[in-house]
């Protein structure tokens, strides 16, 4: 019962989701937004499962000084400070428990959740975004070293478009002749990007499309359960 | 005879230049609450004004369009009711007036996507059909997937250097197929995890993940006989951050040294930081997704990744269940029609037939 339960949702769900996507007409048009509100619901009510195994697990290695203990504290720190800020003030244009808290909003510019939101979490999230441009340096360079065929080709593909893209590949061959303009070192760039990157691109998506169709008719049609953690 | 022809031609002039049309139509296809208004007026009209009649018989202006001939949706119109319209034609010195009306209905069918539709259905047939012979005990070959056959190797090896594996089942919520299929390759691992009694880490960026997982991950150690091996805090939240929750396993991933990483599911910009993190700690890795953009940067950095469908392929790869293999074969068949497709399109476009793109492409307007 605990198993055939979920899969008779999962199938009705399926198939109604299926149905919608062909049939304009009410109720069956009005059906994946409702699935999207209940979703929704069921997930706001989840965050709070989120909220307790957050602080669950950082307490427990505060508590017992595992090693590292003192990032956990900081975590639960941050965490109970956007909290109690949050509420008590607000955030945007909600109100908190003490109203919108106008001192403190003259003090620092902001609500004290925007403050430290704008001041604290984007910082930090943009520092971690552009460590990207280091990952991608290092990574081009074992990508691009001389092994065999198809890294020699992947190498010489990727210095026409990096070259291509800037003002030195304009400047390389802008003396070319009318007829050789395909040659053309930006010219060459988009014509790898536009056919023979897009074509590898789109048979990446087809075949994505048709794992998915697949999947999900396993699903719906109960023949894949491991999701629901049986076989 | 000569005063006659100059009429016939003033006749003709009169009726094809300055020949104007407006027609309301009920949308057809939709949910009944959209209506087609289009309209081909002389080529000196400057602009031309569209009213609708309103519930109190008042006329009022939808839109102003500097086209002579076009075509106009109104939609977020009530369903099985009648509406009118003016059109009001407007030259250098003078204004025409044209007045049509239509009811909105709502369809019972999306003739649009009548192509998405009979694809599908074949896509669909096609799997049942080997789903069916697979029971009846017919064995397929499936190709091999060596990012799936290296799960064992990367278990191994995470066993032997007495570190755990970490797995991440990417980024996006329960609602996301590739989450779902992350799950079920999870279970997998996880069931694999618990007969070599290596602790598997699985931290989540969504609340609906994190009691999926923790009931997948569950399960998977009873199957294995090893329940009481099974730690519930290492099926633990991070953050809903993106960034965050990227720091969150960087950190896992430099602290507890995990001997494998699997990074499956749906990834985005943060890709890339997660592969390098786990490639600079000398783990053995294995990717997969079906973003398309981010798998460079996986093959890159992982030892296995599995591209697009694979990662869909991965759950029935490694059940061995015959069913699910069948169905995989089933996504063979559907490879095919497309490939059939894409030939014979592009032969009947060069030829002049586009009866065909109009079939496919009426899928997804």
């Amino acid at each position: 019962m605990k198993r055939n339960i979920p899969l008779v949702f999962a199938f009705v769900a399926g198939m109604l989701v299926i149905l919608a996507e062909f049939i304009p007409h009410r109720p069956f048009n009005q059906i994946v937004s409702t699935l999207e509100g209940w979703f929704m619901i069921i997930s706001g009510f989840a965050i709070l499962l989120g909220q307790i195994s957050l602080i669950r697990m950082n307490s427990n290695k505060i508590r017992h000084k595992l090693p590292d203990w003192q990032y956990s504290l900081a975590g639960l720190i941050s965490f109970a400070l956007m909290l109690i800020v949050g509420l008590l003030w607000g955030m945007q244009e909600t109100h908190g428990i003490l109203g919108e808290g106008l001192g403190i909003q003259a003090a620092l510019g902001a609500k004290p959740f925007d403050y430290l939101f704008t001041n604290a979490l984007l910082p930090l999230s943009s520092t971690l975004f552009s460590l990207l441009a280091f990952f991608i340096a290092s990574a081009a360079y074992r990508a691009f070293i001389f092994r065999s065929f198809e890294s020699n080709l992947l190498m010489i593909t990727a210095v026409i478009v990096i070259i291509g893209r800037t003002s030195l590949g304009s400047m390389l061959t802008a003396g070319l002749p009318e007829s050789l303009q395909f040659w053309h070192i930006p010219n060459l760039a988009d014509f790898i990007m536009e056919y023979p990157n897009s074509a590898a691109q789109r048979a990446i998506l087809v075949s994505a499309g048709l794992g998915i169709v697949g999947s999900s008719l396993r699903i719906i049609l109960g023949i894949e359960r491991s999701y629901l953690g049986g076989d | 005879m000569r005063k006659c022809m100059l009429f016939l031609a003033f006749v003709f002039l009169s009726t094809s230049v300055f020949a104007n049309v407006f027609i309301a139509k009920d949308c057809p296809c939709d949910d009944g609450t959209a209506i087609d208004l289009s309209w081909e007026t002389c080529p000196l009209t400057e602009y031309v004004t569209i009213y609708r009649m309103n519930d109190d018989s008042k006329w009022e202006e939808i839109a102003k369009i500097n086209q002579s001939s076009g075509t106009y949706k109104d939609s977020e119109l009530e369903i099985n009711k009648e509406y009118h319209y003016r059109l009001q034609v407007h030259f250098i010195d003078d204004d025409l007036f044209f007045e049509a009306s239509a009811i909105t209905i709502e369809q019972w069918f999306n003739t649009n996507k009548l192509g998405f539709l009979v694809i599908l259905l074949l896509i669909c047939f096609a799997i049942i059909y080997y789903i069916i012979a697979a029971q009846r005990g017919k064995e397929f070959f499936i190709r091999r997937i060596s990012g799936l056959d290296s799960m064992e190797e990367a278990i191994g090896r995470a066993t032997e250097k007495g570190k755990p594996i970490l797995f991440v089942p990417g980024i996006s919520d329960l609602d996301n197929i590739e989450t779902i299929a992350s799950l079920t390759i999870l279970s997998q691992l996880a069931e694999k995890s618990a007969e070599y009694g290596t602790e598997l880490i699985v931290p989540c960026r969504f609340s609906m993940v994190l009691s999926a997982a923790k009931e997948v991950v569950q399960e998977a150690y009873i199957r294995a006989g090893r329940a009481d091996a099974y730690k519930a805090d290492n099926i633990f939240y991070l953050t809903d951050d993106q960034f965050g929750f990227v720091a969150g396993i960087d950190g896992i991933m430099l602290r507890e040294q995990p001997a494998a990483n699997f990074f499956l599911g749906s990834f985005y910009a943060e890709s890339l930081i997660l592969a390098e993190t786990g490639f600079s700690t000398g783990a053995i890795q294995t990717a997969g997704t079906a973003q398309a953009h981010q798998l460079p940067f996986f093959v890159v950095s992982c030892d296995y990744t599995l591209i697009g469908e694979e990662l869909f392929a991965a759950s029935a790869y490694l059940s061995k269940n015959p069913q699910q293999l069948g169905s995989l074969k089933g996504h063979d068949f559907g490879k095919i029609v497309i490939i059939i497709l894409i030939i014979a399109g592009v032969i009947l476009e060069i030829l002049g037939y586009g009866f065909l793109k109009e079939f496919i492409v009426g899928a997804v307007s």
